[in-house]
């Protein structure tokens, strides 16, 4: 059901540059290699808004005696990291390092990959929640897949940098669940930017933002859908003519015979999620609803890659385990509706102890700075009725899970060899509720240093505005 | 008649207790917050009451044994500003019964704890998390109406009630012009002086029109004596600085309640004995009024002298679905600096003695009400657990809503499910 023929070409680092001069649509064998132009032509999956992201100037760094979380499963008791050239080159008990390396001792301190949200609205819906500034939601139409967080993002909104010294490095920004398809995602680095480009991370995907349930059909009541089952209806009738759009694109490139295809961009993030190049990251509470998402999703031939809020997973987490679905889920937040009301304290441990991928989002600009906190919650839950996850299991659910939700588990979420050098030196146990994070390098720069002023990051807003930089949290 | 007017309102009542029942808490260490910690420690309720707190302590003859070596035993926590009882859905509207329609923004009159559910599934899991008692207050318009002081056990409002109303809550988030409103206030409260000395007189029409309907005007009359406090909602420093203003000039005790800038006059509350009930998490400037909120507010008011009240202010369902998160408040704002003792107190005598309780609950002494939890560490980390609850020396087990929903799906499929 799904072609493979769009799939390097949507991954943006892949387009060289060089390749704007062409000025034509090759053909589908070299579109594997990406070769399509950034807005030269009216072609899908151009990038038209690239990331200027730079890394800033990074030490060679050996941070030594921490308790190490890798990430990846593992805790090496008293052990060491060594940080160069903006990546993780080393981890383990002892660790050689060159003699110019800076050491930061980590004595009675913990140290983990940086922390992944995979639902985040920072910049979407910025600090102070004024009308001007609230651009979460394009709330006009049931289904606007057409429009980009990245265009909503303010750069210099607030909670950016307090996210930061909660050892937040990376977050998917997305739109809001007013809609059954509410627009791409956007995946940003949590660094200073004038503008979202400079802080979108390079080459990552962008996710389709889905809802199920009760929002769709409370702000969609008076002119349809109104109910679940108009939902699910507009869910299919959006992706039968996403189908067909693909295949028009496709067989155009096959013959290029007359004129192209007039671009649709509400359609073109469609297909490019039946193309398999955009992750479905779909808001959806109850269980009987996301066994309907899989069962679209098996009809049309995507897969989702992340249930969002999802408060009942806990009931279905056999079934999320077998379709390869990872869980974005809270400890203990629910009740506030009917689809949250049967939320459960242990819905995280229950999750993972069926075997499916487990993740700890916020949607919150208060929990994004505390998703370390979030988690010990769940593993309390899970111990009061014995699934025990300790420490270096409960840190996948902020790091490397949440890393494979956004497609970047490749590069980030883990502390190995060869991934980005985005780490967090923590005060104690992260699952404490005294620590905080000490230290937080991105791209193993130095970003945060709770000891060290001219590391605080105040916003443009906050200036004469705000008189206590990162909110007394530093 | 004002007399009759008030024995009707202000009902506080005791639950009623089975028979003789002596319970002993051994082993623990023991936070009493008056006074310094015991290892060791014994405490000794009987009938409800606290007999003996003490290290070398006898236990009495047929007493309940609660073994607490190794935990720790503190009162039980309160939260100051819940809508337990009063708010079961947020978002289902017939589950709502905090919100009075009023009077232009007044509410003054009214009493929400008759329209309490004690049959709320909120309760017990409150409860398990080791909250004993809450403030359950109404919402809305700028005078939201009476508060009531529950404990967390018992079948009827009646009995959930410990004291009512226990404070006036009112709102300084609800703006036109924010001098406008201060001076609505003070029209509010000095009509309501008028009112007291010309009751006859109102009675016989004789009265030019006043700011609120009488019954507004009858229940302000406590918060004008001084007798209920009032709680005041305000964020901004302008706001917060017209609570102190205003509760000078009128002889209010007030209290602010979020006070996102309360940092910044800590010394005029201290001074003013005006008590903050706020939390130790937020440090967002989500609005032009909260520009300064920083997560050490509550470190900083505390050094200052303010007596400081914790709330789940930061947890959106800290109110109604997860107010016991109110203790993670508490080490939150331990961390950003305030001491672990204060901590425990602003979630135990600080409350205690703003609402005028302190004779009977949060602090464990002899002759206190056996409100009392034990915990397996220190309540402030997420990895601790309430194991034994009591309410007026009574414990209080039993799965909430949620525990039954766990257990129902433990192992895939449930029981009475067919397997995929």
């Amino acid at each position: 059901m799904r072609h493979p023929v769009f799939v390097l070409a949507a991954f943006v680092p892949l387009l060289p540059l060089g390749a704007q001069a062409t000025g034509r649509p090759a053909a589908p064998d070299t579109a594997r290699k990406a070769t399509y132009v950034a807005g030269a032509l009216s072609v899908p999956n151009a990038d038209p808004f690239p990331s200027t992201y730079r890394a800033r100037p990074a030490r060679t760094v050996l941070i030594r005696n921490a308790t190490i979380l890798t990430g990846t499963g593992q805790r090496i008791d008293n052990g060491a990291v060594l940080l160069s050239g903006g990546k993780v080159v080393a981890v383990g008990a002892t660790v050689a390092a060159p003699p110019d390396a800076e050491v930061v001792d980590g004595t009675g301190k913990w140290v983990t990959p940086g922390l992944i949200d995979t639902h985040s609205h920072l910049g979407v819906y910025p600090a102070p929640g004024v009308d001007a500034n609230s651009d979460g939601n394009e709330a006009t139409n049931p289904n606007t897949a057409q429009v980009w967080a990245e265009h909503s993002v303010w750069p210099q909104d607030p909670q950016f940098p307090r996210a930061l010294a909660g050892g937040l490095t990376t977050m998917q920004i997305l739109p809001g669940s007013a809609n059954l398809f509410g627009g791409r995602s956007v995946v940003l680095k949590n660094v200073p930017g004038r503008s979202v480009q400079e802080m979108k991370f390079p080459g990552a995907r962008y996710g389709l933002k889905m809802a199920c349930g009760e929002n769709p059909k409370r702000v969609y009541a008076n002119r349809g859908p109104s109910t679940r089952m108009g939902n699910v209806a507009g869910y299919r009738a959006a992706w039968i003519q996403a189908e067909a759009y693909r295949r028009r694109w496709e067989k155009w490139l096959e013959t290029r015979a007359g004129d192209p295809p007039a671009r649709d961009l509400q359609l073109e993030t469609l297909a490019e999620v039946l193309r398999g190049n955009i992750y479905v990251q779909n808001h959806c509470y109850r269980a009987d609803e996301m066994m309907q998402m899989i069962d679209i999703a098996h009809e049309f031939g995507y897969k989702i890659r992340s249930f969002h809020h999802g408060v009942e997973a806990y009931k279905i987490a056999d079934v999320l385990a077998k379709e390869g679905i990872s869980a974005s889920i809270w400890s203990d937040w629910g009740g506030f509706k009917m689809e949250a009301l049967d939320g459960v304290r242990a819905n995280l441990a229950l999750v993972h102890a069926a075997g499916a991928r487990t993740i700890v989002h916020s949607d919150d600009a208060v929990g994004t700075q505390r998703l370390n906190q979030d988690a010990a919650k769940g593993m309390a839950a899970g111990a009061a009725i014995g699934i025990n996850v300790p420490p270096e299991v409960a840190i996948t659910w902020i790091t490397s899970n949440p890393a494979w939700a956004i497609g970047l588990d490749d590069r980030i979420g883990a502390l190995e060899a060869g991934k980005n050098a985005d780490v967090v030196l923590w005060t104690g146990n992260p699952f404490s509720v005294y620590a905080k994070a000490d230290k937080v390098w991105i791209d193993g720069a130095l970003a945060f240093d709770r000891g060290d002023a001219r590391t605080w990051w105040k916003t443009d807003f906050e200036l004469g505005f705000v008189p206590v930089t990162m909110g007394g949290s530093r | 008649m004002r007399r009759s007017l008030h024995a009707l309102a202000a009902l506080v009542l005791v639950a009623p207790l089975a028979g003789a029942q002596t319970v002993a808490i051994t082993g623990g260490t023991v936070y009493p917050v008056k006074g310094p910690k015991i290892e060791n420690g014994t405490v000794v309720i009987v009938d409800g009451k606290i007999t003996a707190v003490g290290a070398g302590v006898a236990v009495p003859a047929g007493a309940t044994v609660i073994d607490a070596r190794g935990k720790w035993v503190t009162p039980g926590l309160i939260n100051s500003s819940t809508s337990l009882g009063l708010v079961e859905v947020g978002a289902v509207q017939e589950t709502r019964d905090n919100g009075a329609r009023g009077t232009n923004g007044v509410a003054a009159f009214f009493q929400p704890w008759e329209g309490l559910n004690a049959n709320s599934v909120m309760l017990p899991q409150a409860r398990n998390d080791g909250l004993t008692t809450v403030i359950t207050h109404p919402r809305g318009g700028w005078v939201s109406g009476q508060a009531a002081l529950i404990d967390l056990s018992g079948s009827t409002f009646e009995q959930l009630v410990r004291k009512a109303p226990a404070a006036m809550f009112a709102s300084f988030g609800h703006v036109t012009a924010r001098g406008e409103l201060y001076q609505k206030l003070r029209e509010l409260l000095s009509d309501a002086k008028a009112y007291a000395t010309r009751r006859a007189q109102y009675e016989l029409g004789n009265s030019r029109t006043l700011a609120a309907t009488k019954a507004d005007l009858e229940a302000l009359q406590p918060v004008l004596a001084g007798t209920v406090p009032i709680v005041i909602e305000a964020d901004k420093r302008t706001d917060i600085e017209a609570v102190i203003r205003i509760a000078r000039e009128f002889k209010l005790k007030a209290m602010v309640a979020r006070g996102a800038e309360a940092w910044m006059v800590a010394s005029e509350l201290a001074q003013a004995k005006i008590p903050v009930l706020t939390g130790g998490i937020l440090n967002i400037p989500k609005d032009f009024a909260s520009l300064g909120q920083r997560t050490d507010n509550a470190a900083l008011l505390r050094k200052a002298g303010v007596s400081v009240l914790l709330i789940a202010d930061s947890y959106a369902d800290g109110e109604t679905f997860n107010p016991g998160n109110v203790r993670y408040e508490a080490g939150n704002a331990v961390s950003a600096g305030l001491s672990w003792d204060d901590g425990l107190r602003a979630l135990t005598l600080a409350p205690a003695e703003a609402f005028g309780v302190a004779d009977k609950v949060g602090a464990l002494a002899p002759g206190m009400d056996g409100n009392v939890v034990v915990w397996s560490g220190d309540p402030f980390e997420f990895a601790t657990r309430a194991e034994a609850v009591l309410i007026k020396g009574r414990r209080v087990e039993g799965p909430s809503r949620r525990d039954e929903l766990q257990q129902r799906y433990r192992t895939l499929p449930p029981a009475g499910y067919a397997k995929p």
